[in-house]
């Protein structure tokens, strides 16, 4: 071993109890680090899943400008057979066409508006976690039977349940009245109101008669297995697609663009607490830096006396951290691997989580995912501000005079 | 050859309001091979005369060379290097690094004087042969004596076999028996390697092995004496 090594080594077990201090908290931390980060991410990801599950799915083929005016005329021609092209070429289940329209339901006594999704009931379940939702009654069946499901809220706002009829008045691609009486198969409860309030789904065959879409629909729903798959899919559906003009392909950042920045609100807060905890963990290197640099002032004094230059002595000192670091940040990164392993095996909940998630339609208890990212994110970050930390020390020795160090007591 | 010359060298030092002259108006040369002793009461200059021949403190005024090349306005780190390659110190306290052992003390120095690793080793183990400390070169400082402390001490400051070395009251802390060992190597060094030797002591056992003796008093010299040749 390199004597500079063997020395920095050495130094830093001359006062054990305060190096093993200092590793304790940065261990701490990094322990901490690593589990919460791993547990921000679990939960960002779940939330992305539940989000997109429920409807959006990964990502969309639409009219250009339907994301944003939403307009009834905006359609995308022969969507069956497109969404089937796309499956074929995609070689991916997991592709629904969808049409919307806005109309009024009314039941014998009461009125609301809704949004009305003509889907397909056979391919509507690999997109959209609704049909696995449905509480009362059943989801619709094949084909284009007259029959709708609608949320818990509407269903508790028209007094109607599974067997009653509804009478559905909009607006059609043409212009004309579209109208129609459905029967209630099914209730469905995402645990969103606005979901459970205002949406109803019909088949989408159905969908096109009354509202005279001539095969026409709006969206062309893709769901992947997660957001690297999604980041392909997007990727390849837009060639696939890029000589329909007209159609564009938009992926979940784009459809559900508050989930992003919902995401990045509270990272900011929470990396701010982990802001915090960094600086004490540097600060904490700082004062045990700055006391062993300190109490060797006289033995500093001699060895730049025999001709030994400040800088190298800094280094040693930066040395000595960077090796203390490199034990914070193993240790840390170690034990929070495994206690984040045996959450990711268990879950992770505490009590009255079970509230607090189903307001987001989440499930109660968290899988914190072990991945290297936030597996090494934290400590390195430690470890960075560690050495940062060390530099105060390390340079001070700059301005340290040989014949006034070796005065020192 | 001249090893050490200083020309009109002044150094003031203020404690509080009083002002102390510790260097005034000092000239002094040491010839290659030299062994002198400065001899003086405490507070006479004799360390502040040392310190600024090793380049460790600036003087007020004056000049110093060493072999030929003026020190006193070189950088601190173009003095750091020359105390490195051609300066030997050895202090009154050993202060060895104590968590390194006697080898790795004086191999640490040589690793920074670029010596390549293969031969520190080889020379540690002389060095230290040399000086008398053969068999306890895995001992760390904690483990031995004053005197083989000083010892290696001294095989540090002697390792890169420089042309000066400078020693500030080398024995002070040393029982009679390792004083004079220590100073019998200092003369065998001087006679074998024709290595100059300044001592800064008020011990008369040491200066008693000084070819000459310069005395000092209030910061000048006041006395300049030549006695025996080894």
């Amino acid at each position: 071993m390199n004597i500079t090594l063997r020395l920095a080594w050495r130094n830093l077990w001359r006062h054990s109890r305060r190096t093993w201090l200092t590793l304790g908290a940065m261990a701490f931390s990094n322990i901490l680090l690593v589990f919460m980060i791993s547990l921000q991410f679990g939960m960002y990801g779940m939330m992305i899943d539940n989000t997109l599950r429920v409807m959006t799915g990964h990502l969309q083929v639409q009219a250009e400008g339907y994301k944003d005016e939403h307009k009834m005329r905006q359609t995308v021609p022969d969507i069956a057979e497109l969404a089937a092209s796309l499956r074929r070429d995609l070689e991916l289940e997991r592709v629904a066409p969808r049409a919307l329209a806005f109309a009024l339901a009314s039941s014998s006594d009461r009125t609301y508006g809704l949004q009305i999704a003509g889907v397909d009931p056979a391919r509507e379940s690999l997109v959209s976690s609704i049909p696995g939702l449905v509480r009362t009654g059943n989801y619709l069946a094949a084909g284009d039977a007259a029959e709708i499901v609608i949320g818990s809220v509407l269903a508790r706002n028209l007094r109607v349940g599974t067997g009653d009829e509804v009478t559905l008045l909009g607006s059609g691609l043409d212009g004309s009245f579209a109208a129609a009486v459905v029967t209630v198969s099914g209730i469905f409860e995402t645990g969103v109101v606005e979901l459970d309030r205002g949406l109803a789904e019909v088949p989408l065959g159905f969908f096109q008669d009354v509202f005279f879409m001539e095969g026409a629909g709006h969206q062309v729903v893709i769901a992947a297995r997660d957001l690297d798959e999604a980041a392909l899919l997007t990727e390849r559906t837009r060639e696939l697609v890029a000589d329909n003009p007209g159609l564009v392909v938009h992926d979940w950042d784009a459809l559900q663009p508050g989930l992003r920045q919902a995401i990045k609100a509270d990272m900011s807060s929470a990396f701010f607490m982990y802001g915090i905890l960094v600086i004490l963990v540097a600060f904490s290197v700082l004062n045990t830096q700055l006391m062993s640099v300190l109490e060797r002032t006289r033995e500093f004094g001699i060895v730049m006396a025999l001709g030994i230059s400040p800088g190298r002595l800094g280094r040693l000192v930066l040395l000595e951290t960077a090796l203390m670091g490199f034990m914070g940040f193993v240790g840390g990164a170690v034990l929070g691997a495994l206690v984040t392993g045996w959450f990711a095996a268990n879950g992770f909940s505490y009590p009255g989580m079970d509230e607090l998630t189903a307001n987001f339609n989440l499930p109660s208890r968290v899988y914190p995912p072990v991945a290297f990212l936030p597996t090494v994110i934290g400590p390195l970050v430690v470890y960075f501000f560690s050495m940062v930390s060390a530099l105060y020390p390390a340079l001070r020795l700059n301005w340290l005079q040989p014949v006034e160090a070796m005065r020192a007591a | 050859m001249t090893a050490v010359k200083c020309i009109d060298l002044c150094k003031t030092y203020r404690q509080g309001e009083q002002e102390i002259k510790a260097l005034d108006h000092v000239d002094l040369d040491v010839e290659r091979g030299g062994f002198v002793c400065l001899s003086a009461p405490s507070g006479g200059g004799k360390t502040t005369l040392l310190n600024a021949i090793g380049g460790l403190d600036i003087p007020d005024s004056g000049q110093v060379w060493i072999a030929g090349t003026r020190i006193d306005n070189m950088s601190k780190s173009e003095l750091a290097r020359l105390r490195l390659t051609q300066i030997g110190f050895v202090f009154q306290a050993y202060n060895l690094i104590p968590v390194l052992t006697a080898k790795e003390n004086v191999e640490f120095v040589m690793q920074v004087q670029g010596v390549p690793a293969r031969d520190r080793a080889k020379l540690a183990l002389e060095i230290l042969d040399e000086v008398g400390l053969a068999g306890l070169d895995g001992r760390r400082p904690a483990e031995m004596s004053g005197g083989q402390q000083q010892r290696v001490a001294v095989a540090r400051a002697l390792v890169s076999r420089p042309a000066l070395v400078l020693a500030d009251e080398p024995t002070a802390n040393l029982d009679s028996h390792s004083a004079d060992g220590l100073m019998e190597l200092f003369v065998e060094l001087n006679r074998n390697h024709q290595t100059t030797f300044v001592i800064a002591t008020h011990d008369q056992r040491v200066m008693a092995y000084a070819k000459r003796l310069i005395k000092m008093l209030d910061g000048r010299i006041v006395g300049d004496i030549r006695q025996h040749e080894h």
